[in-house]
Order: structure tokens, then C-alpha cells, then sequence
């Protein structure tokens, strides 16, 4: 229970960013490998959102207002189950 | 035309750019500029001036900010709480004063290794008038790159959200006649999207 982390950032898909640009926020803010960040660029496109990042809701706060800075939708929120 | 970016020894890229088209991203990135500028609330509340009044009765920087009306502003400085109206304002008052300026500092970095470039952005005559006519070659160190790919966004973002562009949507701007203005702004949009793309494979 107290391991259980309380909050997560999602980004959104929207019809306008660049699948290319989505991925180079994901390695350049997160440090994401290739890989992985081509992956949640997949999942926001093809899910319609995707977790990014989790932590304190601090944390989250942060990491949402970097990707406002990117030009990226995206919202922070409770972790659910 | 310009064949977009490449990439440069050291982490950066450059491009040549028609003067027309060094004009078009200068003017897009000066819009930028004044839509943040413009709608900020302290300038809507009262233009340069503080308004004392508006601080006593919690109209200053201390009293939470509503989400702004127009659906560009509403998309470049989105909510960060869903659903949650009262937290999503308390958030803007601490991160949208910040959020704009950086904004505007990315539109204000592009214009400036635009002029740098030897770009003429104050002539706004007719493409292919006196103005030289020889481009300029822009380059950009890993902070420009930065400014550039963040601006490109903001400004397709406006423009995407002005024009209502949805996934796939295609031929919806195919079948407008060259004269509707629309159309004209959806090449732009189209043709910023094609430039930001060459940025990004010029870092990889």
C-alpha cells in the first residue's frame, strides 16, 4: 500500500503533433530510450492517451507543465487501481 | 522552395529558406508573440498598469486564472486537471505566467536566427519583389533547435486549432478552391509540418 504510487501523468493525442516530435518530447524530457518512447507515442496515437511518467503529485505537476511547454495535451490525475 | 533542415557537425542543423518563406515563419512566430502578449491577464485587465483596484477585490496575480476563452490560448495553455475546474485554475496562476514567456521566447529565438541569418523581415512586399532574393542559410546550435521544434508546434497547433484540422482530414482541404483562405492557411500548416518533420530526422 505504501509503495503504491498516487499520481500519473497522461498525454493526450490531438491531430496536430507530429508523431516524430511526440516521440523526441518523450526521449528529450524523459530520457526514454528509442524504443520506448516510439511506444507511448504509439499508445497516445492509437489508445487516444498514455501514462508518461508517475510520482508525488508534485512530480506530476512538474512533469505537466514541461509538456505544456512542449505543446504536448496533457493532464495529471489519481492513479486508478 | 527549401528542402527543410539537415543535420550540422555538434548537435545543431541548418537550413536555406527562401526569403518568402524566412518571412512566413518570422510572421508566424511574431503572431505567436502577440497572441501571448495580447491576452495576458495583467494586459487584459488594465494594459501596462497594474490596476490597484482589480488587486483588492482578487483580480491580481494572487486570484486563480480561468481558462482563456479563445480555443487557441485554450490549446496552447491547456488545463492540467480534467476534471477538475478549480484545481485546473489554482495550477494556471502558478504555471501560465512562466508558460507564456517561454512561449514568447521561443517565437522571439526563431525570429532572431531568422534576422540573424540576414533574413528581411520588415519588408512585407510581394514574393519575388527587389528584396535580393538569394535566401538565407539559418543555423542552428542545440538551443535553437530547442526553440525551433517547440515554436514550429505552437504555431501548427494555432493554426490546427484555428482551422479545426482533425486526424485524416485530408481531402476535406484538398476540395476547397485555391481562393478560400483556408486553404492558403492549411498549406502553411501543412508546409510548417513538412519542415519541423525535416528538423527531427536531421537530429537522428
Amino acid at each position: 500500500m505504501l509503495a503504491q504510487v498516487p499520481w500519473v501523468t497522461v498525454v493526450w493525442n490531438d491531430p496536430v503533433n507530429l508523431m516524430s516530435y511526440v516521440a523526441w518530447v518523450f526521449r528529450t524530457y524523459f530520457g526514454h530510450s528509442t524504443r520506448k518512447a516510439n511506444k507511448l507515442m504509439l499508445q497516445v496515437h492509437e489508445e487516444g492517451r498514455a501514462v508518461v511518467s508517475d510520482g508525488s503529485r508534485e512530480e506530476m505537476e512538474r512533469d505537466v507543465e514541461a509538456m505544456h511547454g512542449y505543446g504536448l495535451w496533457a493532464t495529471l490525475e489519481k492513479a486508478s487501481g | 522552395m527549401t528542402t527543410g533542415f539537415q543535420r550540422s557537425r555538434g548537435g545543431g542543423a541548418h537550413a536555406h529558406f527562401e526569403d518568402v518563406e524566412a518571412r512566413m515563419v518570422a510572421s508566424m512566430a511574431a503572431q505567436i508573440v502577440e497572441l501571448l502578449r495580447d491576452s495576458a491577464p495583467s494586459a487584459a485587465a488594465g494594459g501596462d498598469d497594474t490596476d490597484p483596484l482589480a488587486s483588492v477585490v482578487g483580480l491580481g496575480a494572487d486570484a486563480p486564472l480561468p481558462r482563456p476563452d479563445d480555443p487557441v490560448l485554450a490549446r496552447l495553455l491547456p488545463d492540467a486537471y480534467r476534471d477538475d475546474e478549480a484545481e485546473a485554475s489554482d495550477f494556471r496562476r502558478y504555471t501560465e505566467p512562466g508558460l507564456r514567456d517561454q512561449k514568447a521566447s521561443n517565437a522571439a529565438a526563431v525570429i532572431a536566427s531568422l534576422s540573424e541569418a540576414g533574413a528581411d523581415l520588415d519588408v512585407a512586399g510581394p514574393a519575388g519583389g527587389a528584396a535580393g532574393g538569394a535566401g538565407v542559410d539559418v543555423e542552428l546550435d542545440a538551443d535553437g533547435v530547442d526553440a525551433w521544434l517547440r515554436c514550429l508546434t505552437d504555431v501548427r497547433l494555432a493554426l490546427g486549432t484555428r482551422l479545426e484540422v482533425a486526424e485524416d482530414d485530408e481531402a476535406r482541404w484538398e476540395q476547397l478552391p485555391d481562393e478560400d483562405p483556408a486553404k492558403a492557411m492549411h498549406d502553411v500548416y501543412d508546409w510548417l509540418g513538412f519542415v519541423q518533420e525535416t528538423l527531427l530526422r536531421a537530429l537522428r
